[in-house]
């Protein structure tokens, strides 16, 4: 909804079919290969240890665990969570490079970063036996990492290659607003994705677990709420730092952008993107701060990184989601210092290198690189570009005017029958 | 050294309170969150009085015929 708003009239169908048909290709692809891959990769990176086959063997598709099944009733239910976050990642990429990539590219895209680029960095970074736990004391409860900064990462390699919509940039390089079609659409789509984050927040976390289920690493028999990490928080601190960083995000967005609407409402999911990594942490005033932080910087890297490198990223994606989850890590290794990462014996504590290094994992290797290298094979290719004509009369064009001539016709036909009567 | 209290977490939570990074500074935490709050009043006050006088700078009759024509 978010993405169609954003582009313009002549666009809309294919933008709205390019973002749809992720739902489809990346749920198949996930259900093939990249909740397996969840399993099987936690440790599989050079110099860690390898792709883990036995732990990966109940993901397969062929398992029995992946169909009705009377001994397992809840292994669809956790797919389709990751999953969601699968469909959030290819459609954060998919909004930044509207109205002149084809979808046929984009889609291709949208199977990498949702079906496997983000689910490596989930199995490294989020996951209770995660290389990246234990060697890093990486810590990124609500994916400001795993989910945002390769999102971002991922799109600004792609629109470096894919270049900017004709008319963006003025002979000097200054660049153009290009206006969204419907601003009350694009208005409606960040309100529910406000609302999907926040279910998103709780999805993250295990309701309520014993200490003997996380094999008695925690003593006592107090039960409790935990992170991915399976680490103690509750639900009352990430009602708390939602609501917290959220109203952050909106408070600094809004002054820095000059009460610009679109940026004061992208500030806000910024500013919860920002303090989601410590946000099963953080005291409230600690999210609305560090929030706040993160939506000035995020906000003038944008505008730097388009005027110096002329990035066309149509929605703000590459600063919302990536930069503000690069800047959420790095300030939660300073803010968490020092704190369990894992409830596990031998784990590294959170730290700031650590967070630095998880980060240009994330936003880098995982994310930029992969975006990067795909598209310039498509580049060479000819396939990841819409032809010039067609970016200017419109990708709806010759949906359009077979929609006039049915109208004309229909049009027709009825006066054509009351002037009988 | 854990800004939490904890560098880990085998222990038992039956005696567990707070675990929020720099326990002990709530007052001063709230002394800058409401700076915060209150600068951004006296930032959006400033900001929307210059607004105002520019709008008010730049008034012309025909294009406020045209904004009222547009409704």
């Amino acid at each position: 909804m978010y993405e169609v708003g954003a582009s313009r009239s002549r666009n809309h169908l294919h933008t709205l079919l390019k973002n749809i048909m992720i739902i489809p290709l990346v749920t198949v692809t996930f259900f093939f290969f990249g909740w397996w891959i969840y399993w099987a990769f936690p440790n599989a990176f050079p110099g860690i240890g390898g792709i883990d086959f036995a732990a990966g063997a109940s993901y397969t598709p062929w398992s029995e665990n992946m169909g009705t099944n009377l001994e397992d009733r809840i292994t669809g239910v956790f797919w389709a969570a990751f999953l969601l976050f699968s469909w959030t990642a290819a459609s954060i990429v998919s909004g930044s490079v509207i109205e002149r990539i084809r979808s046929s590219a984009l889609w291709l895209h949208a199977v990498m970063i949702g079906s496997v680029w983000w689910i490596i960095d989930a199995a490294w970074g989020w996951h209770w036996d995660g290389w990246m736990v234990k060697v890093l004391g990486y810590h990124d409860a609500y994916a400001s990492g795993v989910i945002h900064a390769i999102a971002g990462g991922y799109a600004l390699g792609l629109l470096l290659v894919l270049g900017p919509r004709i008319g963006k940039f003025a002979a000097d390089g200054t660049p153009r607003d290009i206006p969204p079609h419907n601003p009350w659409l694009l208005t409606i789509g960040i309100f529910l994705i406000y609302t999907g984050f926040w279910g998103f927040y709780a999805a993250c976390n295990v309701p309520i677990i014993s200490p003997e289920v996380i094999d008695g690493q925690i003593t006592g028999t107090t039960w409790t709420a935990t992170n991915i990490y399976l680490a103690p928080t509750t639900l009352s601190a990430i009602t708390f730092n939602f609501l917290m960083s959220l109203s952050g995000g909106l408070m600094a967005a809004y002054i820095v952008s000059k009460g610009d609407a679109f940026w004061t409402f992208s500030g806000g999911l910024a500013g919860i993107i920002t303090a989601s990594a410590g946000n099963d942490l953080y005291h409230p005033i600690q999210a609305m701060l560090v929030a706040a932080i993160g939506v000035v910087i995020v906000y003038r890297l944008h505008f730097w990184v388009e005027r110096k490198f002329k990035i066309d990223d149509a929605v703000g994606a590459v600063a919302v989601h990536g930069y503000s989850g690069v800047v959420g890590l790095i300030i939660a290794g300073f803010v968490l210092w020092g704190a369990p990462s894992s409830p596990y014996d031998g784990y590294a504590t959170v730290n700031p290198l650590g967070q630095f290094i998880g980060a240009v994992i994330m936003f880098g290797l995982l994310g930029f690189l992969p975006g990067w290298a795909l598209a310039k094979i498509q580049q060479a290719a000819g396939v990841l570009r819409i032809p010039r004509e067609v970016e200017l009369q419109g990708l709806d064009f010759s949906e359009n005017k077979a929609f006039e001539a049915a109208k004309s016709d229909v049009i027709a036909a009825e006066k054509a029958a009351v002037a009988q009567k | 050294m854990s800004t939490i209290g904890y560098e880990s977490w085998a222990v038992d939570l039956g005696t567990v309170g707070a675990v929020y990074p720099f326990q002990g500074w709530e007052v001063a935490m709230t002394v800058l969150g409401v700076l915060f709050w209150l600068g951004w009043h006296r930032m959006q006050f400033d900001a929307e009085s210059k607004e105002l006088e520019d709008a008010v700078n730049s008034f012309k009759g025909s294009e406020a015929t045209q904004a009222i024509d547009r409704y």
